[in-house]
């Protein structure tokens, strides 16, 4: 059986990349796919700990993040589809009307 | 009350309150419809309502006679009722009062025919057509006014009367409110009135203290019941006695115009002639002296107040015949020979010899009532002349005060020679001035020489006094006799004076055949004495005094003296245009004061009337508005308010204290957001960088701790 | 009965209905709201007349009667309680009397919102009548404070140039001396247990040592509103700036009701501290008389004039009403309707003159007796019934106020009344210097100046001697005939006055 550090080193890559990608890429899709892939950093971790201590609680979290996932994604494009209709970009660093 | 209404037995004594009446309709009906009557029409409305009253007179004095002299009191309506006072609306009809009423509706009825015609050309020569009839109403206003007071029953009907004749006093000196009285627009006539009218309530409010001493110790106004009270009252407390005569006798020297209230008389003589007479002469003047007479009974308790009353009374006499000698204007001779004559009755009633001082004051109303109408008459004749020099000068339309140069027609150094020219009114002046004059046998004579007898029995100091006003009498008139009448014209318009018209000349016939033959009211011998027996019937029994040849001789003597002199400095020598007066360089300073009425005017507006203005103005300006309503109000009131609420509380407290504190929360938090909102940078990267940064801490805090 | 058609009550509140219908009216129909408001206070006299005819004179006791418990809480027994007895009757017949005149006199003086105008002036109506009715001290309480603000109003917006700060003024110096009085009558209800007034003096016990202090408290109130001297500062400048009508009001109506109080509460409810007080409330009201009446003869300002003319003539009601005694009271209260329809009269007079030449300095006015007749006449007869000439209704007032001052025992000296008296005289000056003035003498720059502007001075026109008309009646009326009216009042100030020998004789 593969021990659980494995997953659980994959899931801190994928978290890492997740990370990187959305600090330093600058394109709104991208970013959001890294949140995504944070997110599935997080999932892959809980099933690594629901399969090693036996307990469906972790696999029911990965269910949620996946709706709250999906959810996300839903309204997180249409927004970033309305904000590129209206400015004609997706650059994040252009989108800071909301500045101090 | 009505006129169907008289008793069946023949008397009238409930006609007694139309004697009001009567006047009253008579300005009610000029006011309505005068407006739509000619001026015949008016005067004729005025002059028959007097007359009716007259007839009502005589028909009570018939009463009374047929009573042997059993007067009646007529109740019209109660007035006041509070308590124990109660004042009623009563007239009462004794010989004293009817004697009055026969004596005001008689003199007055004369004068408004006389009236008819002088302010017919009046109204022309002062260019007011319109007020023709406004006079009339004035006229009838202060006959029923006269009649309130000399008919009331009691102190405050008297009262009103008192007032309601210095109203028309007020009103009918001011008749030509807008003017001198020469015509030319002034404050003067107004002024006069006023005067008047300020000076009589000077007296009102001796009057007044009386009346309020007399309820409140005697427990009435009614004449009878004071009357009735005053013995014990004078027992218990003499004092209340004096104070009431003296106040009273304030009354008496505003109305009577006697010292020291009697300078609005001659400014009095601004009104229209025929008000100089009825009004200033014959009967308002004389209501002081109806006062006394009516108040007999009072008078009698308080020998000190009846010296006083003499005193004033001769003091007046003397001091007033020496102003006369020094004046120029015609009416204004008459005026201070009427204040001096005032002065004879006064000081007749206060020596208790109220037939004397009434029977002066019945001849004095016909003959003073005679020069005064005279002098309206001279007054007329000298316009008329001017106005023809006018239109004899210019040719064309010109009117008289189109002129530069002033004419005064009551100016005596604008006379003389006028015996020719207007003989009719000539030969009536002469009876008047004999008949003032006190010679034999006019009716002047026989009443002032019944005063001069009492006095000379009881007050001898008084008596001299009287006989020295006397003797000063007689020189001024005949002084006024050789300036208006003799030697030659001074003036053009005298030269071409005219005689007046008979409606004018009428009456005063009548009032001339009066001043011969009123002496035969009491004749002093034994078997006539009528008005004295007459007035007994009220006043009581009388001491009826005989004819002294020693006092009536010397007093004759006297007057025949001073027309002597009069004639001496004026008769002989007239007078020539632009000539002083030949009395001032031997009298030198004397007649300057004679002249100017002894500064008493000046002294009394420096010591009065400017103090009062000063203080009225002080008060308003200073004390009231300065201080009272601005400095207090708006400094100390409203001012110290508004420090507190806006300095102190303001701005100390609140905005220095608690307003300081909330700011200076406020200031802080701001600052530090001024300075934290720059790490909001709107960059979204950056955002995150500052959550994986705080991950990151709290998950090592977690870690490590 | 029921609660609405009581005369009382109808006679308070009738006006409430005309402001009802001026409410719908449009703004711009000006004629409309005139006529509403005219026949709306012409009723409302009519309806007092209707209380007057039911009114017993014989009787000294609160007739007519509307009581109603109100508010009763806490240990509180607050009534709604209205009766008429004869110390108010002449009262609220003046207010409901001078209502409509004053109406009618600014049938052409306002232009500008009528409509508000008039509405102020019937909730004015309601709050007066009010005030001489209420018989509840809380109920008085409400409807003296509710006067202030209609009246507020008629000056601060129709006012003259200074108007804000008369309104202004005029608001605090009343308000100032009503909030004393809120205490007094708190501390009366509450102690008493409870606000009506009829029962509080029945009840009496009051020590004297509280008495007067309650007594100083309702004094201040009501001397403000009086005024007496020295607490008259507010008058002159209330009286120039507010709009005729106002004055008229003020001057008829507002200024009884400081008179009235001392009459309804201050004696009746603390005899022993009024007994006391009577020799310090004379001297005020002497120095008043003297003050007011020189003050008046050095103004500039008609309206000026007259308006210090009323410390003068309200001088002379405090003195009669503290002699204590019928002459004094009777007479206090007839020269209360007196000063209403004589100087009520003055400041009409002076408004339709106004009217024409938009100035009130004397100095340009003069001759205008020849030029303007009649309205020369009538001024004549109102000034003289302003200085007590007898035969007009001035005199019977101060004469009977004089002679019961001079006798009077509370005040104790004669001196008072013949200081007094001396007013007498003073009044005549100031009075015929105005008159002289305006109407005498030659004619004045003003005369030129209207004509300058393309019209002449016109007399008085039919409205405006319907307007005087009324007043000139009583005026003659009282003067020569003021038995009716001294007998309406009789009783009740017989009472009064019995009670208050009582309490003189629990003093001595």
């Amino acid at each position: 059986m593969i021990p659980v550090s494995y997953y659980l080193v994959l899931s801190g890559i994928l978290f890492s990349m997740g990370v990187l990608g959305v600090l330093l890429r600058r394109n709104a899709l991208v970013v959001f796919m890294s949140i995504e892939l944070m997110l599935n950093a997080a999932n892959l971790a809980f099933v690594a700990f629901a399969r090693t201590f036996n307990q469906l609680d972790g696999q029911i979290f990965v269910f949620f993040v996946m709706t709250v996932a999906a959810a996300e994604v839903a309204v997180g494009l249409s927004l970033i589809v309305a904000i590129f209709r209206s400015r004609n970009t997706v650059n994040v660093d252009e989108l800071s009307s909301l500045k101090g | 009350m009505l006129l169907s209404e008289t008793t069946t037995s023949g008397l009238f004594f409930n006609l007694a309150p139309w004697i009001v009446f009567f006047p009253v309709i008579g300005l009610l009906l000029n006011i309505i419809i005068g407006g739509r009557l000619t001026e015949k029409g008016i005067g004729a409305i005025a002059a028959i309502a007097s007359g009716l009253a007259f007839v009502v007179s005589a028909l009570l004095a018939y009463s009374l006679y047929v009573t042997e002299g059993h007067g009646e009191t007529v109740l019209v309506a109660e007035w006041i009722r509070i308590g124990t006072l109660a004042l009623d609306w009563a007239f009462r009809v004794d010989t004293l009062s009817v004697t009055m009423m026969l004596v005001v509706s008689g003199v007055g009825t004369l004068i408004h025919i006389y009236a008819i015609g002088y302010m017919h050309e009046d109204v022309r020569f002062k260019n007011d057509v319109g007020r023709y009839r406004r006079f009339f109403v004035f006229l009838n206003l202060f006959i029923a006014a006269m009649m309130i007071l000399v008919s009331g029953d009691n102190y405050l009907m008297l009262f009103v009367g008192w007032e309601g004749v210095g109203l028309s006093s007020f009103l009918l000196i001011g008749f030509w409110y807008d003017m001198d009285t020469l015509g030319r627009p002034s404050w003067a006539n107004s002024n006069a009135a006023k005067k008047a009218f300020i000076t009589n309530r000077v007296g009102d409010f001796g009057f007044l203290i009386a009346g309020f001493l007399m309820f409140w110790y005697m427990g009435s106004f009614q004449f009878d019941a004071v009357f009735a009270a005053a013995p014990e009252v004078a027992k218990a407390h003499p004092e209340i006695i004096l104070a009431m005569t003296i106040f009273m006798l304030i009354g008496v020297a505003g109305k009577s115009a006697q010292i020291p209230l009697f300078i609005w008389l001659p400014d009095a003589m601004a009104g229209p002639t025929p008000v100089s007479a009825l009004i200033h002469a014959a009967t308002m003047v004389t209501a002081g002296v109806y006062l006394v007479t009516r108040s007999a009974p009072i008078y009698d308790l308080s020998y000190d107040a009846q010296y006083i009353v003499t005193t004033v009374g001769a003091a007046t006499a003397l001091f007033a015949a020496l102003i006369a000698v020094g004046q120029y204007d015609i009416k204004r001779v008459l005026a201070y020979s009427t204040i001096s004559q005032l002065g004879f009755m006064v000081a007749a009633v206060g020596m208790g010899a109220y037939v004397a001082g009434m029977f002066h004051l019945i001849t004095h109303a016909f003959f003073k009532a005679l020069l005064f109408l005279s002098a309206g008459s001279v007054i007329l004749g000298l316009e008329r002349g001017h106005h023809h020099m006018a239109h004899g000068h210019g040719g064309h339309d010109a009117h008289h005060d189109d002129h530069a140069e002033v004419f005064d027609p009551g100016d005596m150094r604008n006379m003389g020679g006028l015996r020719k020219t207007m003989p009719v009114t000539f030969w009536l002046y002469i009876i008047g001035t004999l008949a003032l004059a006190g010679i034999i046998p006019f009716a002047g004579f026989w009443s002032k020489d019944e005063i001069l007898l009492d006095a000379s029995l009881h007050y001898p100091h008084v008596y001299w006094i009287l006989t020295a006003a006397a003797f000063l009498t007689a020189f001024y008139m005949g002084r006024q006799i050789w300036m208006v009448f003799f030697g030659e014209a001074r003036h053009e318009a005298a030269a071409r004076a005219e005689e007046s018209p008979a409606l004018i000349t009428v009456p005063l016939m009548a009032l001339a055949a009066l001043s011969v033959l009123g002496g035969a009211l009491n004749l002093p011998f034994k078997g006539f004495h009528q008005l004295g027996h007459w007035l007994e019937h009220t006043l009581g029994k009388m001491e009826l005094l005989g004819f002294d040849l020693g006092v009536a001789g010397l007093s004759t003597l006297f007057a025949l003296a001073a027309i002597g002199v009069s004639w001496f400095i004026y008769g002989r020598n007239p007078l020539k245009v632009g000539q002083v007066d030949p009395l001032r360089k031997p009298l030198g300073f004397i007649f300057a004061g004679m002249e100017r009425k002894f500064y008493i005017d000046e002294a009394y507006k420096f010591l009065i009337l400017d103090r009062y203005d000063d203080l009225a103005r002080f008060t308003a300006d200073v004390i009231d508005w300065k201080f009272w309503h601005d400095w207090f109000h708006d400094t100390v009131i409203a001012g110290s308010f508004l420090w507190i609420s806006r300095t102190f509380l303001t701005e100390y407290a609140d905005q220095k204290g608690i307003d300081a504190f909330a700011n200076g929360i406020g200031a802080f938090t701001k600052d530090v957001s001024t300075r934290l909102r720059t790490l909001q940078s709107g960059f979204v990267r950056s955002y995150a960088l500052f959550v994986l940064v705080g991950v990151v801490a709290i998950l090592g805090y977690l870690l490590l701790k | 009965m029921n609660f609405f058609l009581q005369p009382l009550t109808l006679t308070t509140f009738f006006p409430l209905v005309g402001v009802l219908v001026l409410l719908f009216l449009k703004s711009e129909a000006k004629s409309a709201i005139r006529w509403t408001a005219l026949v709306t206070s012409l009723v409302t006299f009519g309806i007092s007349m209707w209380a007057f005819f039911m009114f017993d004179a014989s009787n000294p006791d609160l007739q007519l009667k509307a009581q109603y418990n109100w508010i009763t809480v806490a240990g509180w027994n607050i009534q709604y309680y209205l009766g008429m007895d004869g110390l108010s009757v002449l009262l609220v017949l003046l207010t409901t009397f001078l209502t409509p005149i004053a109406i009618l006199s600014t049938w052409t003086a306002v232009e500008e919102r009528v409509k508000d105008f008039m509405v102020f002036f019937l909730l004015l109506e309601v709050g007066m009548t009010g005030v001489f009715l209420a018989q509840d001290l809380f109920l008085f309480y409400i409807f003296w404070e509710f006067t202030l603000v209609p009246m507020y109003f008629l000056i601060g917006i129709w006012g003259g140039p200074r108007r804000i700060y008369a309104a202004i003024k005029f608001f605090l110096y009343t308000m100032a001396g009503s909030i004393l009085m809120l205490l007094a009558i708190l501390w009366l209800g509450i102690n008493q247990g409870t606000f009506a007034v009829p029962d509080l003096i029945e009840m009496g016990g009051i020590p004297a040592n509280i008495q007067i202090w309650l007594f100083l408290a309702f004094t201040m109130a009501f001397a403000i509103k009086v005024p007496m001297w020295p607490l008259h500062s507010w008058l002159p400048d209330a009286h120039v700036e507010a709009p005729t009508a106002g004055s008229v009001i003020l001057a008829g109506v507002l200024l009884k009701m400081g008179t009235y109080g001392f009459l309804r509460f201050n004696i009746p409810l603390f005899p022993e501290a009024a007994l006391q007080a009577a020799p310090w409330i004379a001297l005020l009201a002497v120095i008043g008389i003297i003050y007011g009446a020189a003050v008046s003869f050095a103004q500039a300002d008609v309206k000026k004039l007259v308006a210090y003319s009323s410390v003068s003539h309200l001088g002379f009601v405090m003195l009669g009403m503290f002699a204590l005694n019928p002459l004094g009271i009777q007479g206090a209260i007839l020269q209360m309707i007196n000063h209403g329809l004589s100087t009520g009269a003055l400041f009409l007079l002076v408004g339709m003159i106004y009217e024409q030449t938009h100035t009130r300095e004397l100095k340009v006015y003069g001759g205008l007796w020849k030029i303007v007749p009649v309205y020369g006449s009538i001024m004549l007869i109102v000034s003289l019934s302003s200085m007590g000439l007898p035969g007009l209704n001035g005199f019977v007032g101060e004469f009977t106020i004089l002679l019961g001052a001079f006798g009077s025992e509370a005040i104790g000296s004669p001196w008072f009344a013949g200081l007094a008296a001396i007013g007498v005289i003073l009044a005549a000056v100031y009075m015929l210097y105005m008159f002289q003035k305006m109407f005498l003498g030659p004619a004045g720059s003003i005369v030129e100046e209207v004509k300058h502007h393309g019209q002449a001075l016109r007399d008085l026109n039919l409205r405006e001697i319907i307007t005087m008309l009324p007043l000139l009646v009583f005026i003659f009326w009282i003067g020569l005939y003021p038995k009716p009216f001294f007998v309406l009042m009789a009783p009740a100030v017989d009472k009064l006055v019995a009670a208050l020998n009582t309490a003189a004789l629990a003093v001595r």
